[in-house]
């Protein structure tokens, strides 16, 4: 089971680093990154495994959340199924 | 693998366009719950509803947090109330109506549907007490709606429930006055109603379906607009084509999260209903997207040729993206819950006159329309009945939802408050209708051949 985390916001030190740190501590293991940084705004776009994550799937969205905003930066985390569903057949 | 492009374009819908699922509806048979003794019944109407859909708002709540989709409503429809009324007739079945009201209340749904009769060819008891009582049970309940079926393409249109549905909204809203009127905003006349309808106020669970079933309506007028000031200057295909894709997408949401809450509450999946729904928010407006497509403001000329497009485009894009497609399906044009419409009705660029034709082609009717506080149950009628007659000779359903403000005059404004939104007061065509509504009796079923 995979989740989609996007982060969107002004770009910054150390974002990269803090999502990841947050993923690693309730086991969420990182699949792809991809990151770009257009105009000083931040976009990254994460794919994680959340199969064995060790906090339910809502409170890390919460969790990284709640980071993003100390940030100062948007962070969204949805499950992939919602993109696969609108964007294929 | 999903592309950084379709995953953006999924978060701007949600985070800056209203993309969200517009209500998650369990549908549930009453009829077990009939009894002879109301007091009985109503127990068991409490027992059922509050068994079925105890899980049914953390659910929808758990699957909008999970997928990061906004589901706005949980709700319940129920058989129509008329059926268990049939069972006590000479009790007064508001009592049901408090049950449900009461049921709505424990298991925290916003509002629960099927206070309704289906009499498009004719009364039973139980349909006469239930009609008769709806004004009281709409005034004593918060969270009930009710629902009356005049007419059907197969039936023709019953013309004495035309004429008493003009006393009962009149009626209605003289009761709740005091809130606006509010109580006529939940109570809806149909021809053809579908028995699936996830929305409310109109929703009920029709004596054909399942015990219990997800139904799911989805929404979207804003991310539509949004994808068509994309394209700009282009030709009317590529508008129609616009609309179907981004129609598939906003079902598929609402199919996904379809299949996910009939899994985790283990009832079956009944239909996804494909709705442009608006809300009164800026941005969510179907009025905004007749106006993307050209118009200077909705209710101009070339509105209806907008509507039927848009309308027919959305179920094209939509049926490829759900398995079971049902309910009303089509473009909402509710003036008071719509930012656009409202904008429209008070600039007098909208009329009823144009809302009637509009009906012709989308996917219901005359609804959440304010009118004068002094107009004739008659007049009401006349409305009823006309709106009826398009939908029965157009195969499709149409329903009315007017509320005389009572009290007031044209120009002047009701507020609801939250979804149902304010608008102004619009004009009615005063000429009485009476000596027609007062002939009573049916309108036969129109031809299905030979149509021109």
């Amino acid at each position: 089971m995979n989740a989609v985390i996007t982060v969107l916001g002004k770009d910054n030190v150390g974002i990269l680093a803090k999502v990841s740190n947050e993923c690693a501590a309730v086991s969420a293991n990182i699949l792809e990154v991809t990151q770009s940084v257009l105009q000083g705004m931040f976009a990254m776009i994460m794919f994680v495994d959340i199969t064995n994550i060790t906090v339910p799937f809502a409170q890390l969205a919460d969790q990284l959340a709640e980071k993003g905003e100390e940030m100062g930066v948007k962070v969204i985390v949805m499950h992939e199924d919602l993109f696969n569903a609108m964007h294929t057949i | 693998m999903i592309n950084s492009h379709d995953i953006l374009e999924t978060i701007n819908m949600i985070e800056n366009e209203n993309l969200d699922v517009r209500t998650i509806t369990m549908g549930i048979s009453l009829l077990d719950c009939i009894d002879e003794d109301i007091d009985k019944a109503c127990n068991k109407v409490y027992d059922k509803i509050c068994r079925y859909a105890k899980d049914l708002v953390k659910t929808g709540e758990d699957i909008s947090k999970d997928y990061g989709i906004p589901i706005i409503h949980k709700r319940i429809a129920v058989t129509p109330v008329a059926m268990l009324a049939a069972a006590c007739p000479t009790k007064n079945p508001v009592k049901f109506a408090q049950t449900l009201d009461r049921a709505a209340k424990t298991v925290g749904v916003n509002f629960v549907g099927g206070y309704s009769a289906l009499v498009h060819k004719g009364f039973s008891q139980g349909d006469y007490a239930l009609i008769e009582s709806i004004p009281e049970a709409l005034n004593v309940t918060e969270r009930v709606c009710s629902s009356v079926n005049i007419g059907s393409t197969k039936a023709g249109i019953n013309m004495d429930a035309v004429g008493k549905m003009g006393y009962v909204i009149r009626k209605t809203a003289e009761l709740t006055a005091d809130r606006d009127c509010i109580g006529a905003a939940k109570l809806v006349v149909f021809c053809n109603a579908p028995e699936d309808n996830p929305f409310m106020a109109g929703a009920f669970h029709g004596p054909g379906e399942a015990d219990c079933v997800i139904n799911v309506g989805v929404s979207g007028p804003g991310v539509v607009r949004a994808a068509l000031a994309k394209a700009g200057d282009c030709n009317i295909t590529e508008v129609a084509d616009i609309v179907k894709k981004t129609a598939f997408k906003i079902t598929r949401a609402g199919m996904l999260v379809a299949k996910e809450a009939s899994k985790r509450l283990s009832v079956p999946f009944g239909i996804v209903d494909l709705s442009l729904a608006p809300t009164p928010a800026i941005g969510d407006s179907v009025a905004y997207i007749l106006e993307e497509m050209g118009l200077e403001q909705c209710g101009a000329h070339g509105t209806t040729a907008c509507l039927a497009l848009l309308n027919d485009a959305v179920k094209k894009g939509g049926v490829m993206a759900s398995s079971h497609v049902g309910g009303l399906s089509g473009a909402f044009i509710p003036v008071t819950e719509d930012a656009g419409m409202i904008e429209a009705a008070r600039s007098k660029a909208l009329s009823i006159v144009k809302l009637e034709a509009m009906t012709a082609v989308c996917s219901v009717g005359l609804d959440m329309i304010a009118i004068p506080g002094d107009t004739p149950a008659d007049v009401i009628s006349g409305i009823i009945a006309d709106e009826a007659a398009i939908g029965m000779v157009n195969s499709k359903t149409t329903a009315v939802r007017l509320i005389p403000a009572i009290g007031k005059q044209a120009g002047e404004e009701l507020n609801f408050g939250g979804l149902l939104g304010s608008g102004p007061i619009m004009d009615v065509n005063m000429k009485s209708p009476s000596r027609f509504i007062a002939r009573g009796g049916r309108i036969p079923a129109p031809m299905q051949s030979l149509k021109n």
